[in-house]
């Protein structure tokens, strides 16, 4: 063969040249992998071994007025698992299946918080007992990919008493994922659902943290610590409120379990929000991290429908209540003067067209002037006052005096009650030929009208003060006062004198007198729209009254349903207000003399 | 009674530092999170460099002239030992389907297909060193053909691709040494260019007006081209053909016979793997036993065919760069001594120990970058393996006597 030194050095430089240019194409590959695109995969090289884990931040305490806790997190354990694929879940759960007692509804739930989010640990059991944590921690190696957290749990001390606005928390669903107002939100995490804990989620709700937890190739952690410092959760601050512990409990024990129906307390001056309560209750903290079917079901098939918020959500003809409504509009449209006497006394009935309008009592009351007709609720009185205001005005007056508006109580559930928008509703329900009569109804607060508890008490805030009401609110914020009505400084004091009366001896509340100090509200009867249960029993009503020196600390909205009238209602809300203004009811000093 | 000659300090020297060097990154492949049985066999690795070293002396003790003459029996025991493997072969790593190693009562005791790259190198040395005048036609390169393709069968049918591939390289690579004409050497190729180029007609078509104007240029028996035409239209037009014709699972059989690694979830999560190791290394590295990509198990066969991403990982750019340099020098320093060499036969040998360490470092540190198919093909003095270790150093004791032997060396200068 050819192996002159010269063809030998020839092809020797040949290779030199191949060999030099193949480990130059091979070191500059090299420089592109290793020195330009190092960033990109020190990124991959982190996602590949840094697992973040999720940490709840804790919600807001919420206190009440005085520093008692209402809302308050007690520490409890997640269980969640990481997995590369459906697939792989799956199989994990069924593993699991045996340990955790895990139903079918919760292996779905699972598969479908990872659809949602298959890069984050699946939550399996939001809180497990510490049976099933401390069977999984011995079988810790079997399953390297399970994790098992510390997590805040929601508590509400007082359950049931609270029920009425706290709300509750649970996983956030499927449908709220989508809504803009909780972008950034992830499946598995605890969100406010309803009340408080819903009205103010964003600020409940505090922020994530992070853990970053070095796993190998197979998910099993490898570190405790890990290598990029963790993002600590931030837990949200606490939300201050305006509720009286003391007051809702005393409140939530004097309906108990037999009286159902709601009552609102308000701070007149500022429409803070002493007391809410909604009976029969049921216990917010069975529903924390998802509701127990069972229980569920006996709520949504218990008869007194306890789900349903009586005292923001149920609405009720406001009955006599609503008189001071009627005088008010009288005395602003000046259709009548505060010493002048109906042309018809009052015989028990009133005699109106072709039909006869009867009183509530049907003894009669004679012929009275407005402050007698507010004592003794006199409908002919009221039938006649209407009949002067007219519908057009009746209506007008209605809507300015926010009985068409909600409250505007920090709770999302409230209802917005009843009231006709114009005549045209009437027109619209009734064709053209509805009969002036209907504004006899609304004069006593029938026919078109219905309120929820707190509107109630909303409007005797007004008239506990200067014809101003307050913002029923929660949390303790800035109050806002509106005007409502204009009355003379007269007119103003013989309807608080009226009012008064009330709840004086001859009065239609007589009975729930105070003991040295004057109570004023109105008694009021629903009629209850099915017909045959008994009506509803309404009482509205503020102390002390009758003292400038000593103005208004409460308004109490109580409402009985099937309480049959109002007195009763009246008898429970003087004992909250003197429970919560430290006096005695007559009542009960009679009670005792006994 | 052997002459006294004067080591290649140079050559010995790199050689000694890929080797440290390789055994320091095996020792780093054992240190994982979760320890393997991965994290002892640098001491094994020790001790087969240490028997390596001590095989490299005792060749450099001889004689080329004693080598070439046990280069016919060390040839023939070789195909016997590739053969065998066939019967009682079994597989390891990332090639575990395969039958490259020879295991007596299921233990394994080496690979055959090691020894058979020096034996071969060897043997063609001596058919090549032999002839006078430089093949001009396909017919004058038989010999040489049939000493390659007999064992290059025997390892397909293991499967081993990668060892192959190393053969073909080899062959090529000696045949260019020896002086055959470079365009006999594409007419050679052209067959298996066909194939690789028979997915695509016009890319085909373009080869075949080349070849075709290679053949009238170069002009060769008129009997050969019209052969090697035919095959080219066999590899580059009825294969494809045939290929369309078989069952998907047919195919599929086939291309895991061709390739064992054509499992591509496997495959390729392994080159990602790989790359995203070398990547993350960047230019100083992460430290040397701390990658993490090796030490919490991303990384597979990270002791064996991937060892070179742990060198990317742990000693980034720098650590690719010197040890890519070291192999640099240490081929260029064999090419010196294979030009220098006293006689034909040495300078194959040496040019042909060469050719094959250079295919395997292009494919093996080309596979960790996705540059070049996985083959499984291990890294010379880097990988772990006890019989390719003892390969390489019987390789650098036949360097070591030739370099001795040669012209220019020290013994030369010195007389």
């Amino acid at each position: 063969m050819s192996f002159h030194p010269n063809d030998v050095a020839r092809r020797a430089s040949a290779s030199t040249l191949t060999l030099c240019a193949g480990f130059v194409v091979l070191t500059g590959a090299f420089f592109r992998t290793q020195v330009i695109q190092n960033k990109q995969y020190v990124m991959q090289s982190e996602e590949n071994r840094l697992r973040p884990i999720p940490l709840p931040a804790p919600r807001g305490i919420i206190y009440d007025r005085k520093g008692e806790v209402i809302a308050e997190n007690l520490p409890a354990y997640s269980v969640s698992i990481t997995a590369p694929n459906e697939d792989s879940l799956r199989s994990a759960l069924n593993q699991l299946t045996s340990t955790l007692q895990l139903e079918p509804y919760q292996i779905n739930a699972a598969i479908r918080r990872y659809r949602r989010a298959p890069t984050r640990p699946t939550v399996v059991l939001n809180d497990a007992s510490i049976d099933i944590v401390s069977v999984l921690e011995e079988h810790r190696l079997d399953y390297p990919r399970l994790i098992i957290q510390s997590v805040p749990k929601r508590y509400y001390p007082d359950g049931p008493a609270v029920a009425s606005f706290i709300g509750y928390t649970s996983e956030i669903s499927e449908t709220e994922l989508n809504r803009p107002e909780f972008e950034g939100y992830k499946p598995g995490q605890q969100i406010g659902k309803g009340g408080l804990e819903k009205f103010y989620e964003p600020k409940l709700h505090g922020r994530e943290g992070v853990r970053f937890d070095e796993v190998d190739a197979r998910g099993r952690p490898v570190r405790g610590e890990g290598p990029r410092p963790d993002l600590t959760p931030i837990g949200a601050p606490p939300l201050y409120t305006n509720i009286d512990m003391d007051l809702q409990r005393f409140t939530a024990a004097i309906f108990g379990d037999s009286l159902q129906g709601a009552a609102v307390a308000l701070e007149p001056q500022t429409g803070a929000v002493l007391a809410l309560y909604s009976a029969p209750a049921f216990d917010p903290n069975k529903f924390t991290g998802g509701i127990p079917a069972d229980y569920y079901k006996e709520l949504l098939t218990d008869k007194r429908r306890p789900l349903v918020n009586k005292a923001i959500q149920g609405r009720y003809e406001p009955g006599s209540t609503f008189k001071l409504a009627t005088a008010i509009l009288g005395l602003e449209n000046k259709v009548v003067r505060l010493d002048e006497k109906m042309p018809v006394p009052c015989s028990g009935g009133y005699q109106y067209g072709s039909r006869y309008f009867r009183c509530w009592d049907k003894r009669g009351h004679g012929s009275l002037a407005l402050e007698g007709a507010v004592k003794h609720s006199c409908d002919v009185y009221f039938y006649q006052l209407g009949l002067r205001i007219g519908m057009a005005k009746m209506i007008a007056g209605g809507i300015k005096l926010s009985f068409r508006d909600k409250s505007g109580i920090d709770l999302p559930e409230e209802n917005r009650p009843y009231w006709p928008y114009a005549i045209q509703y009437y027109n619209e329900r009734f064709g053209r030929n509805w009969s002036n009569a209907e504004v006899l109804n609304l004069a006593i607060g029938q026919g078109a009208n219905s309120q929820t508890v707190v509107s109630m008490a909303k409007f005797y805030t007004a008239l506990a003060t200067d014809g101003r009401f307050a913002r029923p609110g929660i949390a303790r914020v800035a109050p806002t006062r509106t005007p409502v009505y204009n009355l003379t400084r007269q007119q103003d004091s013989a309807i608080k004198e009226a009012l008064a009366a009330v709840v004086e001896a001859g009065g239609t509340a007589g009975a729930s007198a105070l003991v040295g100090m004057k109570l004023a509200g109105k008694t009021g009867t629903a009629q209850n729209a099915a017909g045959e249960d008994a009506d509803h029993g309404w009482f509205v009503g503020y102390a002390p009254a009758g003292d400038p020196a000593n103005p208004p600390k409460i308004v109490v909205a109580l409402l009985i349903e099937f309480g049959e009238h109002g007195s009763r209602a009246a008898r429970i809300a003087s004992a909250i207000i003197a429970h919560y203004l430290g006096v005695r009811t007559q009542l009960s000093t009679w009670a005792e003399g006994e | 009674m052997s002459r006294a000659i004067v080591a290649d300090y140079r050559l010995i020297f790199t050689a000694g530092l890929l080797s440290l060097f390789g055994l320091a990154m095996v020792y780093s492949a054992g240190q994982t999170d979760t320890p393997t049985s991965v994290a002892s066999v640098y001491k094994s690795q020790a001790v087969w460099l240490i028997i390596g070293v001590g095989f490299a002396y005792a060749v450099a003790q001889s004689s080329v002239r004693f080598i070439e003459w046990m280069t016919v029996p060390l040839y023939a025991l070789s195909i016997f030992l590739l053969g065998l493997t066939l019967v009682i072969g079994t597989g390891a790593g990332t090639a575990a389907g395969t039958k490259s190693w020879l295991a007596i009562g299921g233990i394994r005791v080496g690979q055959p297909s090691e020894i058979a790259k020096i034996t071969v190198v060897l043997m063609l040395a001596k058919a090549l060193a032999d002839r006078r005048e430089p093949a001009r036609s396909l017919l004058d390169l038989w010999k040489p053909a049939i000493i390659v393709l007999v064992p290059w069968a025997i390892i397909m049918l293991q499967p081993d691709l990668g060892t192959g591939i190393v053969f073909i390289g080899i062959f090529f690579a000696m045949l260019y040494w020896a002086g055959v004409a470079w365009p006999l050497l594409i007419l050679i190729a052209s067959p298996a260019v066909s194939l690789i180029l028979s997915f695509s007609v016009g890319l085909w078509g373009a080869w075949f007006f080349v070849l075709l104007a290679l053949v009238l240029w170069y002009r060769p028996y008129l009997i050969e081209g019209i052969v090697l035409m035919v095959l080219n239209v066999a590899t580059g037009v009825i294969a494809p053909m045939m290929w369309e014709k078989l069952a998907p699972y047919q195919q599929n059989r086939l291309r895991t016979f061709l390739d064992p690694s054509t499992d591509v979830r496997g495959s390729g999560y392994h080159v990602i793997q790989s790359k995203v190791a070398i990547g993350s290394g960047g230019v100083f590295g992460q430290g040397f036993t701390v990658g993490t990509q090796k030490r919490l198990a991303f990384l597979p066969e990270q002791h064996t065919d991937f060892i070179f991403a742990v060198v990317g990982e742990e000693l980034g750019f720098v650590g690719v760069t010197v040890a890519l340099g070291l192999f640099l020098w240490l081929f260029l320093r064999i090419t010196r001594v294979a030009e220098r060499a006293n006689d034909s036969f040495s300078s194959l040998v040496a040019y042909g120990l060469m050719s094959g360490w250079f295919v395997h470092v292009l494919v093996n540190v080309g596979m960790t970058l996705n540059l070049m198919p996985i083959t499984g093909i291990p890294l010379p003095f880097f990988s772990y393996g006890g019989s390719f270790m003892l390969a390489c150093w019987l390789a650098v004791g036949i360097l070591m006597r030739i370099s001795g032997e040669g012209r220019g060396s020290a013994l030369s200068l010195r007389r």
